[in-house]
């Protein structure tokens, strides 16, 4: 069953099959995040107390990782224009600063989160505290994700081989940056 | 590609890539999974016309046990019948032949999702068995009953069943994105955006609204599990929470839902309408622009299912006008269908027969809709069999119906052999007749008021009504409407063996079918019944030159003219 069926190679409207999928399956994420963010704004516009609750969230260590985010998208971008130049060598190099951030990202946040739950922030204390852990908690899975499917891309690219993921695994790191973009006000700058 | 080396049984039936097997798969687990609930709604039928009797085969129906089956028949005939068999059994074995290519852009992903939907429907089977039962809590799920252990007694089941509707959600949206790639990159050379049949048009806009509307459910879903399990408190208003939240969330997904699953069946009718009335398409294009019209305004009518639910009257006046407005397309749809029947030719086929039933009885669940969309009636009748009733008139068409049909009219082509014409004509009458004798009882029982929820009348006399009585009284007459019910629903099944029989008997021993048995126009005809692995010969896929609706051509020998066949060739 290697051979690849005739569906595979062909393109219809232009657009590679991959890039396609990547655009719908982001599309798909994007209504579940939107449903979570329609539902904390709902929420939050009924509940006046909810400002004195987000008093607590630590706004240093999420523009930290927003700084982060960003620059790990940078890479990806870098790591894109490598691999349509064809030098996997670096591709290989940037998708691995890219990885390098999304850890940075994970490291910041549960050094939030401990400091949170040790001050008696947790996430039984109130809906506010529920929202913020499960948005946050929701999109460091898609960061976790993004950055194992990222390494399995990086080692291919390595040998030379599907250089056109790295496009696709970009695409979908941007996503996650554009969600952090969103959650970052909602959750701590709106106090 | 042609190559293919002998493949072992697991490889080519169990592990398979090809569209069509998985398709078989899916129809399979459907077939079964129907079974199950259809057993499922004989044992609470049973109970509602002879309460306290033992049920044979099955036992005494106790309260537990009546909401369990009445709830897993729900959410087994929704998310395990009608979703796997009209949308990824249908679409998995005709998309890829119907736009003339050899299968799925991605066929490891399309296998990973049946695993994934195999998987979910065994871990809502385990979940029936484990101790306090299945899950009681109906197919909507609403909290605090679906959250607290104390209201709903059945302290696995309501998180199993919570996992189980999940992963078919997951198992969906990767079906979903394969169908929505493929139609749109993989069309045979020549086949342009109007040259696509409906039936392509209708699962792939059903997979879009499936994507858009299960979002939100999806966050839901993720909220309730942790009410569930770790104890958070976003549905439980005395911690700050809010349980009509839910209600939204759902509803938001429930009602789009109904139509991710009316297209597609409105698709296999109107492939089956034009193939045997020998005539062109009544509006294509309205039919088209007709079901995207659709589609957007399902997502503006949901709070018509929580007019009883405590929310502002203003907004309920808002979603009785969009509920109004949502029937203008669906009735625009069904007049496209009667006037591509004006005039034709037409072949009383038993997929025909099926594909007209449908109409007919879709129709009845739609006007009654108008009632239930309209806040002063629906504050009367919500909650009563009026509301059973209509939803009846609404799925029975969909899941049951329009599936007969589709599997009537592409049996050929799946397994290339002919169905029995006279035992297919015996159970369509048996069908469609013992279906309005259960359900139209329950529209005037339901107009009397007589309560859905109850398993056993004998309990509650003030809620056992008549029709004509001027005081509440316990009557005898709801009673009577019930049994009727149950009567007709033994008819309906014992009817169902007539189409298994025939199913399996025609499958080894029916008479051989050609390529094109019902001299249609679309690529599957074209193919060999049934399709090799691969579909086309390799160095001859088909390219397209024309609509799908070519029948009857003035100035043409034949009264069909196949999409790929060359112009120059005309007859």
């Amino acid at each position: 069953m290697s051979d690849k069926p005739i569906a595979t190679t062909r393109s219809v409207t232009g657009i590679p099959t991959g890039r396609l999928a990547i655009w719908w399956i982001l599309a798909s994420e994007i209504f579940i995040f939107g449903g979570l963010i329609v539902t904390y704004l709902m929420f939050r516009f009924h509940h006046d107390h909810w400002t004195a609750e987000a008093a607590h969230t630590n706004t240093w260590a999420g523009a930290i990782n927003t700084f982060v985010l960003l620059t790990s998208s940078l890479f990806a971008v870098l790591a894109h224009a490598a691999a349509e130049r064809k030098d996997t060598e670096r591709a290989f190099k940037f998708l691995w600063f890219t990885i390098a951030g999304a850890g940075m990202f994970l490291v910041v946040k549960s050094y939030e989160y401990t400091t949170e739950i040790s001050h008696g922030f947790h996430m039984f204390r109130d809906v506010f505290w529920s929202f913020y852990y499960t948005a946050t908690g929701l999109h460091a899975v898609h960061v976790i994700a993004g950055a194992i499917i990222m390494a399995i891309v990086a080692s291919a690219v390595r040998k030379g081989k599907e250089l056109q993921r790295v496009e696709y695994i970009g695409i979908y790191w941007h996503f996650v940056d554009v969600v952090w973009i969103f959650l970052f006000p909602l959750l701590y700058i709106a106090k | 590609m042609s190559a293919h080396h002998e493949m072992s049984f697991w490889q080519k039936y169990v592990f398979s890539t090809d569209h069509k097997v998985i398709g078989m798969q899916y129809m399979f687990t459907g077939m079964i999974m129907a079974l199950i609930g259809g057993y499922m709604s004989y044992a609470f039928r049973m109970q509602l016309a002879f309460p306290g009797h033992e049920v044979p085969l099955f036992g005494l129906v106790t309260f537990a046990k009546y909401s369990a089956l009445s709830t897993n028949h729900g959410t087994i005939m929704i998310f395990w019948v009608a979703m796997p068999v009209l949308i990824a059994a249908l679409g998995n074995f005709l998309i890829p032949l119907m736009i003339g290519c050899d299968d799925m852009v991605f066929p490891r992903v399309n296998r990973l999702s049946y695993q994934i939907f195999l998987l979910s429907a065994i871990i809502l089977l385990i979940s029936l068995a484990l101790p306090g039962g299945g899950f009681g809590g109906a197919w909507t799920s609403y909290p605090p009953l679906s959250v607290e252990q104390q209201y709903n007694l059945t302290p696995y089941a309501n998180f199993l069943w919570l996992l189980a509707v999940a992963l078919e959600i997951v198992a969906f949206l990767l079906g979903g994105i394969n169908f929505i790639t493929t139609v749109m990159n993989a069309r045979a050379p020549g086949m342009k955006m109007f040259d696509i049949p409906i039936v392509v048009w209708m699962i792939v806009i059903a997979s879009i609204l499936f994507m858009a509307s299960v979002g939100p459910l999806v966050a839901g879903s993720v909220m309730l599990m942790m009410d569930q399990t770790i104890g958070t408190g976003f549905f439980d208003a005395s911690r700050g929470g809010d349980p009509i939240l839910w209600q939204h969330l759902f509803w938001f997904f429930g009602h789009p839902e109904v139509y991710v699953v009316l297209l597609p069946a409105m698709g296999i009718v109107a492939e089956i309408i034009t193939t045997f009335s020998r005539k062109k398409m009544f509006g294509y294009k309205t039919v088209f622009y007709t079901t995207v019209a659709t589609a957007i305004i399902s997502f503006f009518v949901w709070a018509h299912h929580q007019f009883v639910a405590g929310i502002d009257p203003r907004m309920a006046n808002i979603f009785t006008v969009t509920t109004m407005i949502i029937s203008i397309p669906i009735a625009e749809m069904v007049f496209v269908y009667i006037a591509t029947l004006w005039g034709g030719s037409i072949r009383l086929t038993t997929p025909m027969l099926f594909a007209l039933s449908f109409l007919a009885s879709f129709l009845m669940g739609g006007v009654t809709g108008i009632f239930l969309g309209a806040t002063g009636a629906d504050i009367f009748l919500h909650d009563t069999y009026f509301v059973i009733a209509h939803f009846h008139y609404t799925f029975f068409p969909i899941a049951i119906i329009a599936v007969f049909a589709a599997i009537y009219y592409w049996f050929p082509k799946m397994f290339g052999r002919m169905m029995n014409e006279t035992l297919g004509q015996i159970h369509f009458w048996g069908t469609f007749i013992s279906f309005n004798l259960i359900f139209l009882p329950l529209f005037y029982s339901g107009l009397a008021g007589t309560h859905r929820r109850i398993a056993d009348y004998r309990g509650f006399p003030e809620l056992y009504p008549h029709p004509n009585a001027t005081e509440i009284l316990p009557s005898q007459w709801a009673q009577d409407m019930q049994v009727i019910a149950t009567y007709a629903m033994l008819v309906l099944i014992a009817f169902q063996i007539v189409f298994l029989v025939n199913f399996f008997w025609s499958l080894f021993k029916g008479k051989k079918a050609e390529a094109n048995p019902w001299q249609a126009n679309s690529l599957e005809w074209q193919a060999p019944s049934p399709p090799p692995h691969g579909n086309f010969p390799p160095d001859n896929m088909p390219t397209v030159y024309r609509g799908p609706y070519e029948y009857s051509v003035p100035g043409r020998e034949l009264d069909y003219w196949p999409q790929n066949e060359p112009p120059a060739a005309t007859a």
